[in-house]
């Protein structure tokens, strides 16, 4: 399942190949592994340096398990991962801590990966010192130099997290991310959980920092209008597997997937003007434990033929940068 | 059936607080609207803004101590609920009045099986039999789509996915045929392909049974899906009611147009969203003019200066806001929030949050 764009003339920044996570579920009198859950199955993409991906799916499908096998947070168990030529799963643990020098993460809630006895300044400096980017003479004025460029004054950096905002903390989150300047950000649902106005603050600041730096992002989200917003190519997920790849244009516009056309009908549009047809699922998105042979969405699919409930759909290409899996359309 | 009746909860001047050692947080400081049989009002608004705390009260449930309903009407049906006893409310909950919750697992009993609890709530508020009130149950499990009802019936809530889950809470709250459903982000917590089916659902039943529905709701998406009006909340206060083609193609206040204006559209491309700069004020420290002043781009003197009232336009719509009324004509001061500040990055600066 390998996909590749015919001729790209740049290099990936990031490869992933058939990538698998299988957790076991441990049952019975000895706990053995009695079955597993394949939350990702066979997942392949590409990112390329200064671009945003986004990985968009329901509850459940995958999303973060991918993000975390990325940065074997998790270790995989199966595929393959390369950075810059790099093979990430391939490096000793030590050599892969090096490597988050250059793979930062931001999660959905800044306030549970902040430690709240540690003022800004000293989350942030001990930032700098684990990677040792700075020498600690100039890690002050770094610190500074960080807060300011995400929007915070410098003198916050006397301060304890619980005395900001969830905008602000997400924000010192992001200024983390940064220090180690790194060339990939997975964002993990990193505005989920903030208030729209706040939301569109943080979206603008993400955007900003990316044409400052050059920055990567692998942007993980369910909202479809934020991801719209933000990316550059999206990743639609269903169990574990890639429905559907596109640039941003085709695939709000012209998707292809049944599924994918299902998710974009279901999202409720904050406007009056287009009174768009709903296309409803029936049923619920099955168990990653026991998915559903053949195509994973052929429970649920209004097109489904006898065939998808025994063949796994092949990824094909129908456009540029267009990939779909579903032998139908 | 003159106009008067066909209003079945009109909500004036609720205010609610909470009385916490050295302070008193105004979770709900003025809130006015109006619910028709058969309509749908969405109430809309930031985090924190008093959202849940207006539904509890209408539910007279707010936590007390160390919460207090110190102000206002809730007229249901024409009779203010605040006069009445508590044995009498128990008789409007669930009967009269039903609310369905964000998570439905907090409000089911997780030892029960669903097609119990459902019948249990038919057994108490209709009076029937214990097999009839079972068939009805199962009744009400195919009603709200729930597939092989007579078998799901029989499970407990943990073997039920999050979509079957608010289901059963709709169909509880259904069960008994009131006359106001209370819906507290019904699908905050569910995909949205399942979000779909149940805001299809309610729609649905809503037409069936002529339930008015109040719809708390952050999303304006789900709005612009359901609802016939809406009031939006911002710190305690409603500052806007309108109807839901108003809302959306000419809203009066300007926090609902920043609210708006921030959310990345599905059919439109811009390189910048237009962001509110700052963010919403902690309750139990409020500004002493009008509650968006510090963060509205229009503000004048006057606005720092005192708090508007939520004044009536044209039609039903009304407004909380200086700009709206005659005292603005004569208003000559300079705008305050000069435009650089709403850059969203210098925005967020000027405010630290809460109790620092
Ligand atoms: N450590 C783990 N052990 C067992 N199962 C796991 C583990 N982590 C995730 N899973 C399962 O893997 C599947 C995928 O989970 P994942 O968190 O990647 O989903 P997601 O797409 O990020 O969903 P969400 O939108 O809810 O965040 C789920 O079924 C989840 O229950
Ligand atoms: N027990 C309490 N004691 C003190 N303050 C409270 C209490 N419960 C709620 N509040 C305050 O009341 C305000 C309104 O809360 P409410 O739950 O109504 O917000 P909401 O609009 O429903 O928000 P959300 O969208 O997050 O659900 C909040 O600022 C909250 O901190
Ligand atoms: S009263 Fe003034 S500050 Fe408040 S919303 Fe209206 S213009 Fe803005
Ligand atoms: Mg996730
Ligand atoms: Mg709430």
């Amino acid at each position: 399942m390998q996909l590749e764009t015919v001729k790209k003339v740049k290099k990936p920044l990031l490869q992933v190949n058939d990538l698998k996570q299988y957790f076991p579920i441990k049952g019975g009198l000895f706990g053995r592994t009695v079955n597993h859950v394949k939350a990702v199955d066979g997942v392949s993409f590409d990112i390329y340096e200064g671009e945003t991906v986004s990985i968009v799916g329901e509850s459940g499908c995958g999303k973060s398990t991918t993000g975390r096998a990325i940065l074997r947070l998790e270790e995989p168990t199966d595929g393959k991962v390369t950075f810059q030529d790099k093979d990430l799963l391939g490096l000793s643990k030590r050599k892969m801590r090096n490597m988050r020098k250059d793979l930062q993460v931001i999660f959905q809630d800044p306030y549970a990966s902040l430690n709240p006895r540690q003022t800004v300044g000293r989350i942030l400096e001990e930032a700098l010192e684990i990677l040792n980017v700075v020498p600690k003479k100039e890690r002050p004025q770094r610190v500074k130099e960080l807060l300011e460029q995400v929007g915070l004054q410098a003198e916050f950096a006397d301060r304890f997290p619980h005395e900001f905002s969830g905008g602000q903390r997400q924000r010192i989150g992001i200024a983390r991310a940064l220090a180690v300047e790194p060339k990939l950000i997975i964002c993990d649902e990193a505005v989920s959980a903030l208030d729209v106005s706040v939301q569109a603050q943080i979206l603008n600041l993400l955007k900003k920092l990316q044409r400052q730096y050059n920055l990567t992002y692998l942007f993980i989200s369910h909202d479809l209008g934020v991801v719209r917003h933000i990316s550059d190519r999206v990743i639609v997920m269903y169990l574990g597997r890639v429905v559907e790849i596109a640039d941003k244009k085709s695939l709000f516009e012209n998707p292809q997937h049944p599924y994918t056309k299902a998710l974009l009908s279901a999202i409720p549009e904050a406007s009056r003007k287009r009174k768009k047809e709903r296309m409803i699922l029936k049923g619920d998105v099955p168990s990653p434990i026991d998915p559903p042979t053949g195509c994973r969405f052929h429970t649920r699919c209004p097109l489904a033929t006898e065939q998808c409930k025994v063949k796994t759909p092949e990824v094909r290409q129908v456009g540029p940068e267009h990939f779909v899996a579903c032998d139908v359309i | 059936m003159n106009k008067q009746d066909q209003d079945v909860l009109v909500v004036k001047n609720l205010k609610t607080h909470f009385f916490t050692e050295d302070k008193v947080t105004k979770a709900v400081d003025g809130v006015d609207f109006k619910v028709k049989r058969g309509e749908t009002l969405g109430i809309v608004g930031e985090s924190g803004c008093g959202k849940s705390m207006t539904s509890l009260s209408i539910m007279r449930l707010v936590p007390s101590p160390p919460g207090k309903i110190v102000d206002g009407e809730i007229l249901f049906k024409g009779e203010n609920l605040l006069d009445k006893s508590e044995e009498e409310m128990r008789k409007v909950r669930g009967n009269e009045i039903s609310m369905i919750f964000q998570e439905p697992m907090t409000s089911l009993n997780p030892v029960y099986t669903v097609g119990e609890q459902i019948a249990e709530a038919i057994r108490i508020h209709q009076n029937a039999g214990k097999k009839e009130a079972w068939n009805k149950a199962v009744d009400m499990l195919k009603l709200v789509g729930m597939p092989s009802p007579e078998k799901r019936a029989k499970q407990e809530p943990h073997e039920l996915s999050g979509g079957m889950r608010q289901r059963v809470m709709i169909a509880i709250a259904l069960a008994c045929n009131p006359e106001l459903l209370i819906a507290d982000e019904p699908t905050t917590a569910l995909d949205v392909t399942i979000q779909a089916q149940i805001l299809d659902l309610l729609k649905k039943l809503q037409n069936e049974l002529g339930t008015a529905i109040v719809m708390i709701t952050h999303d304006l998406g789900v709005v612009a899906e359901t609802c016939d009006k809406v009031a939006v909340m911002y710190a305690g206060k409603v500052v806007e009611y309108t109807d839901v083609d108003s809302l959306f193609e000419n809203p009066k206040h300007p926090y609902t147009e920043g609210l708006l204006n921030s959310i990345p559209k599905l059919d439109e491309d811009v390189e910048e969203l237009q962001a509110i700069r700052g963010s919403v004020p902690s309750p139990s420290d409020l500004p002493k003019g009008c509650l968006f002043a510090p963060r509205c781009p229009y503000a004048r003197e006057l606005c720092h200066q005192s708090l508007p009232d939520l004044t009536e336009m044209d039609g039903e719509i009304k407004v909380r806001c200086w700009m709206h009324t005659e005292e603005w004509k004569r208003e000559d001061t300079p705008i305050t929030n000069d435009k650089d500040q709403t850059d969203s990055d210098k925005g967020v600066t000027l405010y630290a949050a809460g109790n620092s």
